[in-house]
Formats: C-alpha cells, structure tokens, sequence
C-alpha cells in the first residue's frame, strides 16, 4: 500500500544534488543488500538520490506515453470498422488512460507531483515514447499499433514487472494484464486484413512499411552508445538491455508477419543461427533523435492536444473542488 | 495549425500555439484516494491502487471507472490516502516476535498422546 503519509516530499531541486553526493556508504550498502536479496524496494525505505531520479523518469515518461498513446489510436474510434472492432478500441482507449493514472500514481510514490509531471510533460520537458510522434493514417497503421507497439510495449513492461521497485511493480503486473488483451485484438485485426481482400492486404503491407523503422527504434538506441550505466541494472531499474528487449521482441513477432506472406521493409532482417540473435540494418538513430526532439511529424499535434484538454477542463476541475457548489453524485 | 491532421477532433477544435504556456497549479490535480475492491459479498476488500478526486463522491465513481470495469466487482472502498495512518517503516523490527508460538496453536496440545498412555498403564 502506498500514498498520503508515505509519500516522499522532495523539497526542492537544488536540495537534492547536493544530498545526492552523499549518499551514506552504510545505508547504500545496505540497499545494495537488499537489491540482491530480489526483496522489493517500498516508498517509505530510504533509497539512492539516483536511484529515485531514475525511477521518477522511467515511470513518468512510461505514464506520458500510455497518455500520449491514446491519441492517434483515439483517432480511429469514430472510424472503426463494424461495431465490435469500435467497441474493442474504445475499451483498449479506455486502459491505456487508466494505465497512465496507475503510472502517475507509482512515480508519485517516489516524491514528484502529479501537477509537476503534468507541466514538464506540457513543456517539453520530459518525454513519452517516439513512436507515438507518428500519424495513424489509415485502419491499418491502427492494427500495425495495437498488434506490433503493444508486444513490444509487453516485452518492455513484462521485463520491468520483476524490477525492484514495490509500487511501479504492481501496476505493471496489472498493466501487463490488460495488454494481453490488446495485443490480441490487435492480432486479430491484423490477420482480419492479412488474410482478407488484396486491397486490404495491401493496405496492411504498406502500414507495416511505414511503421517498421519507429518499431525498431521503439526499444531505444543500441546498446554500444546507451549512457544508462551497468548500475541502474544492478539496482533493478534497467531490466534488460535495449538490444537484448530489440531481439526478443524480433524472436516472437517476426516470424507470425513472415508467417501470414507479409514483408518487412528491411533485407537483412534474418535470424542468425550461429549466435541465435537477429541480424537487421540498423533504423536511422539520427531520425531516432530528430523525433524525440520534438521533430516529428506529430509531436506538435500531440502536445496541442493535450495542452487543450488541459486547458479546457480547468473549469470542469475548478468547479468540483468548490465546496460551495458541493453535492453528493449518484455512482452509476 | 493546419487544418489537414488526420485527428478529427483537431479539425474542429482550433487548437492553440504548440509553443503557449500551460500551467497546472499544485493542488489542481486533486487529493490521492486508496481504492479497495471487493470481488463478492462476503469477502474481504483488497487494495488495488489509488485514485485522483476533490471529493469521496468523485473518488467512487473514477475508482468504479478504474479498477471495477474488467474483474467482478460488488463493492468499492475510498479513503483519503492522507488519512491513513501506519507505522514508520523504520519500525519494522518492533514486529519481530517470539517464533515458538506453540502455547497458541491447536497443535501445541497432544492430549491424546497423554490418554493412550495412561490406558496403556491400566
């Protein structure tokens, strides 16, 4: 259980740099212990001043992305296909909020406001998942998401279900429950089309075309020029490394593309059997760091988006919290 | 902004400058409310996470929306996060016990080990 009394306060920022040089040798020994134990670290304990940084940043860009992820998937919702394919959307739409809530809810644990994580997001300042700086422009690219983003979404979070800290821990183990949903929905779309008309095969293909190069960057940059140091792996903050999560999403998914006649927009791409790991041609990083930058084709749209929502629910939040205007609400 | 995003919302929004200001103030964001689920009548409520609410009200109907829309569910708890009250975590040790707890146990107790004997001395 987490919350209210065992919330940390960080105090203020400059504070924290200079308390981040002396962590004490005993107490990180002792965390260190505790880490290799396999025990969970709760918000109460105390914990490394990096540590913390780092947790705060992995959850709060984790929670920026499910938020973010929803709008081009949201997109869709008016122009689904039949009315199973809507309501299966709308419910998939439904949980990535509520995985971003979850998530808001962890980093908060670890002393940064909701409102704080609100404003760097709405600033630019912290960042969510690149893949979600694209358009999804036809049903296709919805299905190349819900099935391709969602199991390398999966590999990720299912790896950093078993990291060390208590309450990101938990609302991934819940996460990662709903996923499985919409992986398989979007499984199913996807072999709907893969399997269908040659136009809709078509339109599949040429989705997955599109979609290739931001799934390849979606675990991040290769492991030879990662600045995440062999630390946050031993803590349990890094689970696996990017080229390690890249391959084992490669080993599954691949072959179920491969299997249904469809291609993938890169010619090296073939298992090696002498190391067992996937050869590919590596995606452009540079266009990698231009997106996350705020160069993408989207990145505009997204921010304005939610800029908006925020700005034009501030009556809607204003006005609950007046206790003059309070009432009791009928639950259903 | 152009109007040619894919977005249908967008086009008719009249969305703002991507480069504006906006600020959320601290508190806006509402208090933190625990959310406890019960999965049927009779069983205990089991925490599940929390919610953001000004109000209990509201904190029922978004842990409803939240944590009651997928698994069965026939009652939810809220409660201010703010208003629990716990033991520091330093504190742990002081729930160290005694491990022999025999004396408590039904299996602490072997009469019939003491009947057969004394039949056994008749």
């Amino acid at each position: 259980m987490y919350g209210g009394g065992y919330i940390f306060d960080e105090p203020n920022g400059k504070q924290l740099r200079d308390e981040q040089l002396h962590d004490e040798p005993e107490k990180l020994a002792a965390f260190e212990e505790r880490i290799a134990k396999g025990e969970k670290i709760e918000p109460g304990d105390w914990m490394p001043t990096e540590y913390r940084r780092q947790l705060i940043r992995l959850i709060e860009q984790h929670a920026h992305s499910e938020i973010i992820g929803a709008l081009p998937e949201g997109t869709w919702i008016t122009r689904a296909p039949g009315f199973k394919r809507k309501l299966a959307l709308i419910a998939k739409v439904q949980d990535e909020i509520g995985h971003g809530q979850l998530l808001y809810n962890a980093a908060e644990t670890l002393g940064k406001s909701r409102e704080a994580m609100i404003n760097d997001l709405l600033s630019g300042k912290s960042k969510y998942s690149n893949v979600f700086n694209y358009p999804a422009e036809t049903w296709a690219d919805v299905t190349v998401i819900g099935f391709l983003i969602d199991a390398a979404a999966i590999v990720n979070q299912a790896a950093n279900a078993k990291g060390s800290y208590g309450p990101y821990c938990r609302a991934l183990d819940r996460i990662c429950y709903e996923e499985s949903f919409h992986l398989k929905q979007g499984h199913d779309a996807f072999i709907e089309l893969a399997t269908g008309t040659p136009a809709q095969r078509e339109m599949l293909q040429d989705a997955l075309n599109r979609w290739w190069q931001p799934i390849m960057h979606f675990f991040g940059p290769p492991d030879k020029n990662s600045q995440h140091s062999q630390k946050l792996m031993e803590w349990r903050v890094k689970m696996a490394s990017n080229d390690d999560m890249r391959n084992q999403f490669l080993n599954a998914y691949v072959p179920k593309i491969w299997e249904l006649g469809l291609t993938l927009p890169d010619a090296a791409l073939k298992k090696n059997p002498e190391t067992d790991r996937w050869d590919y041609t590596d995606p452009d990083w540079d266009e990698f760091f231009r997106v996350i930058n705020g160069g993408g084709p989207c990145n505009e749209e997204r921010l304005q988006v939610r800029k908006w929502a925020e700005e034009q629910g501030r009556w809607v939040r204003k006005a609950l919290m007046n206790p003059a205007e309070k009432r009791a609400l009928p639950v259903a | 902004m152009s109007n040619d995003s894919l977005d249908p919302r967008v086009n008719r929004l009249k969305l703002g400058d991507a480069t504006a200001v906006i600020k959320v103030e601290e508190g806006e964001n509402w208090n933190i409310y625990e959310v406890f689920h019960q999965e049927k009548r009779g069983a205990h409520h089991e925490h599940v996470g929390c919610v953001h609410a000004p109000d209990p009200q509201l904190a029922l109907v978004f842990a409803k929306e939240q944590f009651a829309r997928r698994k069965k569910c026939v009652n939810l708890w809220v409660v201010r996060s703010a208003d629990i009250l716990a033991f520091d975590v330093e504190d742990e040790d002081m729930f160290a016990n005694n491990l022999e707890k025999n004396y408590r146990d039904a299996s602490g107790f072997k009469v019939m080990e003491k009947i057969n004997k004394f039949k056994q001395s008749k």
